[in-house]
Parts: structure tokens; sequence; C-alpha cells
């Protein structure tokens, strides 16, 4: 199957016959994916109506909802993973959003994308300019991505909260997978996304 | 006039104003055949002023059924693949139980004395006729607006026969607004003299005023503002300039009065009265005495919820309160809000966006349960 690599790595990670909440879920390319290579019974949160219906059309069950005000609809411990991917920077209260999904799901997969990563200090540092990369292909001023951290950033965030981080990997540029432990060193400087396994 | 496809259910039925009928009947049409495991029925749940004529021509009309774009060989529900089943709710005017057919212990028409039926006591009665068909499951149950309420009592009342669920542009109670709507129709019916205290039949009469002056302000709350203005906004009707008079010299009256004359050739007054009655009691949470979500708590049913985002008459967050209920139970539920100017008549219209999503959303679930 020929899905972007942090989905394969999720899929990787989640168990066969989980029951997964995918939270701005696009086009439901995961979803898909994890139906089909873990059987898995999948539910979706997507603001946006084209995606919600592409993926119905596709016969996933989603909802057209909110990250910032839907999650609290959702009762406690209802899937086995929650999973973000690519979102958390956008909503208002990444905190609040880390917490819900480890009351929803007994476990949490959250994909970041790294604002530590070298290219985007380098431009920074040279340039003196807000970076502009592939993964983040905003300008400042334009951008949804409110909330931007560092790998470095995400763990200590999930320490302060009391999140168990039971796996942490990073992605390089040529998406290969940089295994770290700790806040990540080198991680966080090639690491151009990092993905973790988190439980309460 | 045309005779309906009936079937006579000698079953009692217990409405839920306490009266008991038994010995009616229930006119219906199907569509496509029913395969040998009976697991591809589609029952379509009509709204207020629909019918079972759901596809192909109107008997009565000689039109096109109100849902033929959707319905049909080849189409959205494809009856080369379904076993699609549409009935006339009682209370309606198509063949089935309603206030317009003979009483048989007096010989004379129901007219007022046609107990008051509910949105429940429709969809019991249906389920009635399923029984006599001797189908147990359905694969998916549809309907918009009124035929969406119906959608909602089949999953609460037959959880476990129910494996897909589409309620479109509707509400799980009608609101202050919806009951105000409907209260001026029927004034408007009941204020025509020729309603003759609903006796007209006996009167030769037909109440055709109030009738369609109760069509015709319905109308207004199916369509949306932006659409108004877009199709008729102040444009004037055959004519260079304004009458100084009360001729319809815009053309939105023109239309209206057109849509109001139209309707009272296909439609009985007093079923108007009965079925709109049916919608303003309809409020599930009362009639269960449970929140919602308890309500949904048993059902298995995959329920694929719709909106359109310029539908005021039920807007978006009433089918949002039904998703989240649902929601709340861990039901198997998706729900998308269409963006569409046309209204809440947008279920009935050419909206590209719903008709993609709903073809591909029934074609994936009925892979699900091997159809």
């Amino acid at each position: 199957m020929n899905i972007r690599p942090d989905l394969k790595i999720i899929c990787d990670i989640v168990e066969p016959n989980a029951k997964v909440l995918d939270i701005g879920c696009g086009e439901g390319e995961l979803l898909s994916a994890l139906k089909q290579t873990k059987n898995t019974s999948g539910r979706g949160i997507e603001l946006d109506q084209n995606n919600v219906s592409k993926c119905l059309a596709a016969g996933l069950s989603v909802m057209q909802g909110d990250v910032n005000t839907d999650l609290e609809h959702y009762p406690s411990d209802s899937f086995d993973y929650t999973l973000l991917t690519h979102t958390l920077q956008v909503t208002k209260h990444p905190d609040l959003v880390l917490k819900e999904m480890l009351r929803i799901g007994k476990k949490a997969i959250v994909g970041v994308p790294n604002f530590g990563y070298w290219r985007n200090r380098w431009q920074l540092l040279l340039n003196g300019k807000m970076p502009v990369t592939k993964k983040l292909s905003y300008e400042w001023f334009e951008t949804p991505n409110i909330h931007f951290c560092t790998i470095r950033d995400f763990v200590t965030l999930c320490k302060d909260l009391d999140i168990k981080i039971e796996k942490r990997l990073a992605i390089n540029s040529a998406n290969k997978i940089i295994t770290f432990s700790g806040s990540g060193g080198i991680a966080n400087i090639f690491g151009e996304q990092g993905i973790f396994l988190l439980s309460k | 006039m045309a005779e309906h496809n009936k079937i006579r259910i000698t079953k009692p039925l217990k409405l839920d104003s306490g009266v008991e009928i038994r010995d009616f009947d229930i006119a219906y049409q199907t569509y496509g055949k029913l395969n040998a495991a009976k697991s591809n029925v589609v029952f379509v749940c009509h709204a207020l002023t629909g019918d079972q004529y759901v596809a192909g021509t109107h008997p009565v009309t000689g039109k096109p059924g109100w849902w033929d774009a959707v319905v049909g060989a080849g189409k959205i529900i494809d009856t080369n693949r379904y076993y699609v089943i549409c009935a006339n709710v009682i209370g309606g005017c198509m063949g089935s139980l309603g206030p317009k057919e003979i009483h048989e212990a007096t010989g004379k028409p129901y007219a007022l004395t046609f107990p008051i039926i509910t949105i429940s006591d429709m969809v019991r009665a249906h389920s009635l006729l399923l029984d006599e068909l001797g189908i147990s499951d359905i694969f998916c149950v549809i309907g918009g607006s009124m035929g969406g309420m119906q959608v909602l009592e089949w999953v609460a009342k037959f959880p476990q026969r129910i494996f897909a669920a589409i309620p479109i542009a509707t509400t799980c109670r009608h609101s202050a607004q919806n009951i105000a709507f409907h209260e001026i129709g029927r004034q408007a019916i009941m204020a025509d003299p020729n309603w003759e205290g609903g006796n007209y039949q006996l009167e030769e009469k037909t109440p055709t005023k109030g009738l369609s002056v109760a069509r015709m302000t319905a109308h207004v709350t199916y369509m949306s503002e932006e659409s108004l203005e877009k199709k008729f906004g102040r444009n004037l009707q055959n004519r260079e300039a304004v009458t100084y008079g009360f001729d319809a010299d815009f053309q939105i009256e023109s239309y209206l009065r057109h849509q109001g004359i139209s309707f009272v050739d296909r439609f009985d007054a007093n079923s108007y009265l009965y079925i709109t009655r049916a919608m303003d009691y309809f409020d599930m949470e009362r009639e269960y005495g449970q929140h919602l979500s308890e309500i949904f708590a048993s059902t298995t049913a995959r329920v694929c919820i719709i909106s359109f985002t310029s539908d005021w008459l039920y807007p978006t967050v009433e089918s949002k309160y039904i998703t989240r209920a649902l929601n709340a139970v861990g039901a198997d539920v998706s729900f998308l809000e269409i963006k569409t100017d046309k209204g809440h008549d947008a279920f009935l219209l050419d909206v590209p966006e719903f008709t993609n999503t709903l073809k591909g959303y029934i074609e994936n679930i009925a892979k699900e349960r091997g159809i």
C-alpha cells in the first residue's frame, strides 16, 4: 500500500481489530489503511465538508466537526486509540486536546511537525525569516498552524501533563525513522516530524 | 382515479392517542426485486406532502415521482440491486388509512372523526406492513424532513432490524417556529368556508383557497432567502411595471400561487391537518421520557445524518443534536452538513455534493452487508 510514511508508521503501531478515532481525518487515508491492514473499526472527525463527503463516499464513518469543540461529546474510554496527525498545531488548546484524546481513547498516537527541524532553524537563523518548508508550507500571515512545537517541547508538555510516552519516533526528510529516547537531541534536529504513542 | 396498490392490515394497532385501529389499508409501492436472503430492502420514508410514488410516473399527477432522480435502475438507490419499498403514511391521502377514506361503520368519510396520529404511529403501521410482506430486516431506511423523523423512529423502535439509517434534513423534535408555521397552514384551511367543519367531501366542496394558502406558507419555509433572491428577486411577472393593484405582479407571487393551486389537485385538506399535527407532536425525548442518547442506546445500525447549511426549517443544529446523542452511546454515526443555498428542499433537488456522497455511502455499506 502506498501511503504517507507517517501514516504507515501509525498503521504498524496499532493493534489488529482495534477501535480507532482519527481526529482531523482528512480524506480518510489513515482510516482506510487501518481498516485494510489491521481490520480496525474506525471513526473520524473532520472539519472540511469536501473531505467528509469523500470519507462517507468511501464507506467510512466520519462526523463533520471541529476538534476544538466536539471532543467533549465523546464518551470516556470509548476507543482503543485516538489518532491525531498534522493537526495538533492548528488546535486552540493543544494541551486540552491531548488530555481529551487520552480520556476518549485508552491510548493516543500523535504525529507533530517538528519546528526544531534543522531547515527551520537554518532559515530563521540565516535569513531571519519565518521558516517555509515542504512540510510547513505556509507563509506566517496565512498559516493555520497557530501552535508550533519542537519534539523537545512536545516531550516536555507530556511530562507536565503526566502523560506516559510509550513509543517515540522521528522521521527525517528521506522518510527514514530516527529512534530516540528522552527529548531527542538528534531527532529534534533531523526529525521533520515526531510520532508518539501515549498513554495515561 | 388511480387504484393504489394496497394491503389490508388485520392486526390491531393501538395509536398513541389510545384509539385502536384494525383492518386498515396501507398503500405502498415496491421497486426492484427482493433477493433470496431478503437482505436488500431499502425502506424510503416520505415527507409531509410526499407519497408512496417515489420513482417512475406518478399516477395522479402524471409527473415523475418525488425522488425519481435518486431511486431507479442504475440510480443512487439502484433498483437493480435493492428492493425499494415506499408506503403512504397513515393519515395520508394516497390510499393508506386517512381522513378521506370511508369509515365502514358510518359509510361516510372519516373527516374529523379520524383519530389523531403520530410519527410513531406511522412507523408502527409500516412495520405491520413489513410483517405482512414477510420482511424482518431493513438494509437501509432513508428519508428527508418528516421522512427523516420516521427514520429516527425506526432506529429507536427497531434497533436490531436495521442495518443502516439515513435521516436527512430533519429533527428529533418540532420547534415552536415549526409548530407556528403549521398552525398558520391549519388555520388557513379551517378558515375556508368550503372546509365545512371538515365535512367538505359530503358537501361536495373543496377548501381550495385554504389549502393553497397553507401550501404557499409552507413552501416559503422550504426555501432559503438566498435562493428566493436568486430565483425571483423583485422580478415582475410578464409585465413592465407594477400595476398598482393586487394581481401577482411579482414572479414570487405567481410562483407561490401556482404551487398552492397545483397542490390542491393532489392533496387532501384534512390529511394536511392530521399530518402537520403528527409532526407538531413529534418530540422523541418527551415521547420516550428519556434523553435521546438513551433512546438510541441499543441500536446496532450505522446512521448517517445529513443537513443543509441553508435549511432554516430544521437547521444543522438539530442534526448535530441527534449526532451527538448517537455518538454518546458509541453508535456508528456519521454526520455531514452540505453547503447549499437551496434550503430545506435541497434533499429533493439536484445537489451534486449530496447525491454523490449518498451514492458512495450506500454502495459501500451494501458491500459490507454483502448485497
